[in-house]
């Protein structure tokens, strides 16, 4: 597929004093694409997005915005815009003014700001609130305006800075899907900051996820999720089992490894060295688990545990098992065809494909 | 916490307080009617002393200077501090931020007679004649750092965040500080101007140093009158002050009320 680069981020680097806050990333982003940078605090991701707005400059590296270098563009000749976190609707000014400002700066006619405005509160299902300010709303309703005031003047790409961060969380939930409707209906690429992962699996076309000032994983949130690139990416996204396995053998992209529990196996990999220790990736829900009187299990190595520790989860209940003196988690869906629940001190089969487990460098 | 209301004598103690912040002024504006020559024996209602004071050519002379030194040096004296609080505040990669800070807030600490024998010494150094020109350079000086400290003080109360917003929106500098900054720290200059005002209207220190011939400001004045014994005149000036400072005190009032709550 060959598709236009809106943002190209090219070796930028940023250092605060002797801490480096970022340390040579590069990366394209596309045309149409919801692409979210994803990562815990400190690790870079609202530096980045700063920078393509203009507020802050990287050490070194270049940022180009279809094809044109901006770095020595200050943040009002840059063709972007930007959802704050805190929103920073101005206070002073009605909803409409709000929304009129960025096309009042750009030059826009009187009639022809009225009419995009008019649009844009339409767009946001806030029309009957337009000559509001911004203290009389709630916040989702605060969210919707800021949305439509960095929409209004057709940026060529829209930020986004941790905007659900703020709301509760049956708005968030709802807030994700109209973004994402908003991003299809608009064209328009969309680069999102967060560090809640569920939210970025649930929004994305590409995910970016950074830790310690470097890229960790690029790529699809399925991806991501089923076939993290290191430990850090496997930890971060989602829970999972780590254990610590040796390498036997390597074939290709895959490897085969013997696990603490006893057992050895071949599964995909990703940096395995025959004869060196690697992580063993083992997601919760993977794993099965049936009464030991119900016979063998389905599928994969079985492995006897006991129940050490239930925590109820509402939707899922999540099981602690001692296997061998090794501590697994298993997370089991409360559906309808097996809602009894295993009681602490039970004896239970545990099964796993091998194929979903990842051998990952340690 | 328990409710202060309810400390015994609690009352009783704040009528007190307040009796002993007021009662001399009330005392000022009770003989301010007073019929009798003596202030301090009531003979009977009169409004001949207010009559007999803006009869007094010398004394709306002092009153129209201390008005127009006051207007222009809080203008000057808030738009230099306007400046230098957004520069301190908010202006990137400022070397000795603190320092600059201290400097323009020194004039606070030191006393104002050292600061009157400075300027005296200076002016007549530079042999700077005019009379209403000396007071409004050296109003204009130590009006700066009371104009500062409440437009600092909103100014570092508000987010960063609205500023870099309309930048984002294709705001030039001096766009975001016409339609975003400063109507944001509207509040804080307002007050700084306020205080500037009655700062440079109630100076006497450095004004009676400046003193010559048609450049005597009304506290100037008043403080010749007591010279030559009190008349009642005095009260009715002092009265009509009060008023002009009530008045000014409930204009911003409602004005910050407003802008609170605006925002």
């Amino acid at each position: 597929m060959d598709r236009k680069k809106a943002v190209e981020v090219v070796n930028v680097a940023k250092s605060f004093g002797t801490f480096q806050a970022l340390k040579g990333v590069s990366f394209d982003i596309y045309d149409n694409e919801f692409f979210t940078m994803l990562g815990p605090s400190g690790c870079g991701k609202t530096t980045l997005l700063r920078m393509i707005a203009g507020f802050e400059s990287p050490t070194s590296g270049t940022i180009r915005l279809h094809g044109k270098d901006i770095l020595s563009l200050p943040p009002h000749k840059r063709r972007v815009n930007t959802v704050f976190q805190s929103y920073a609707l101005f206070p002073h000014m009605t909803l409409e003014q709000n929304i009129s400002f960025g096309l009042e700066n750009l030059g826009w006619e009187k009639e022809r700001r009225r009419a995009r405005t008019a649009q844009m509160l339409e767009m946001v299902h806030m029309s009957q609130f337009a000559r509001r300010r911004p203290a009389q709303l709630s916040g989702g309703q605060r969210q919707r305006i800021a949305l439509a005031r960095a929409l209004a003047p057709e940026p060529e790409v829209l930020l986004l800075d941790e905007p659900l961060s703020a709301l509760d969380l049956k708005l968030r939930q709802a807030m994700r899907d109209e973004l994402r409707a908003l991003q299809r209906a608009t064209g328009i690429t969309f680069v999102f900051v967060t560090h809640d992962q569920e939210e970025a699996l649930d929004m994305s076309d590409r995910i970016c996820v950074l830790g310690h000032g470097e890229i960790q994983h690029l790529g699809t949130p399925n991806e991501i999720y089923e076939d993290p690139e290191n430990r850090f990416v496997a930890d971060f996204i989602g829970e999972t089992n780590f254990f610590e396995v040796d390498v036997l053998a390597v074939n290709g992209p895959q490897a085969t490894i013997r696990t603490p529990m006893g057992q050895t196996l071949t599964t995909f990999h990703k940096g395995a060295q025959v004869g060196s220790k690697a992580t063993l990736s083992l997601r919760p829900e993977k794993i099965g688990m049936e009464d030991q009187a119900d016979g063998p299990a389905q599928s994969g190595e079985l492995m006897e545990g006991r129940i050490t520790g239930r925590n109820y989860m509402g939707g899922y209940t999540h099981y602690t098992v001692d296997v061998a003196g090794v501590e697994l988690r298993v997370s089991r869906r409360n559906a309808v065809s097996h809602s009894a629940s295993f009681d602490p001190g039970r004896t239970v089969r545990l099964g796993f494909r091998h194929d979903s487990a990842r051998v990952l460098a340690r | 916490m328990t409710d202060v209301k309810r400390y015994p004598f609690a009352r009783s103690f704040t009528a007190l307080f307040f009796l002993y912040l007021y009662l001399p002024i009330g005392v000022v504006i009770f003989f301010s009617f007073n019929e009798n020559r003596l202030v301090s024996v009531w003979t009977g209602f009169s409004l001949k002393w207010y009559d007999s004071a803006l009869a007094n050519r010398a004394l709306m002379d002092a009153v129209k200077i201390s008005l127009t030194v006051a207007s222009i040096a809080t203008v000057l004296a808030t738009s230099v501090a306007l400046m230098a609080a957004l520069v301190i505040v908010r202006g990137r990669d400022v070397k000795f931020r603190r320092l600059s800070e201290t400097v323009v807030n020194l004039p606070l600490l030191l006393p104002e007679i050292v600061l009157a024998v400075a300027v005296l010494i200076l002016f007549s150094q530079l042999g700077l004649q005019n009379g209403m020109a000396k007071l409004i350079i050296a109003h204009t000086a130590f009006c700066i750092p009371f104009a500062f400290l409440p437009i600092r003080a909103r100014l570092q109360g508000m987010e960063p965040d609205f500023e870099e917003a309309a930048q984002d929106l294709y705001a030039t500098p001096w766009t975001t500080f016409r339609r975003v900054t400063f109507p944001l720290i509207a509040p804080g200059v307002f007050a700084g101007a306020m205080l500037a005002f009655v700062i440079s209207m109630d100076d006497f220190i450095t004004s009676n140093m400046l003193n010559s011939g048609g450049s005597t400001t009304l506290p100037v004045y008043i403080f010749g009158l007591i010279k030559q014994g009190t008349t009642p005149e005095l009260n009715a000036i002092s009265t009509l002050i009060v008023l002009g400072s009530l008045i000014l005190a409930t204009t911003a009032l409602i004005l910050t009320f407003r802008s609170e709550k605006r925002a």
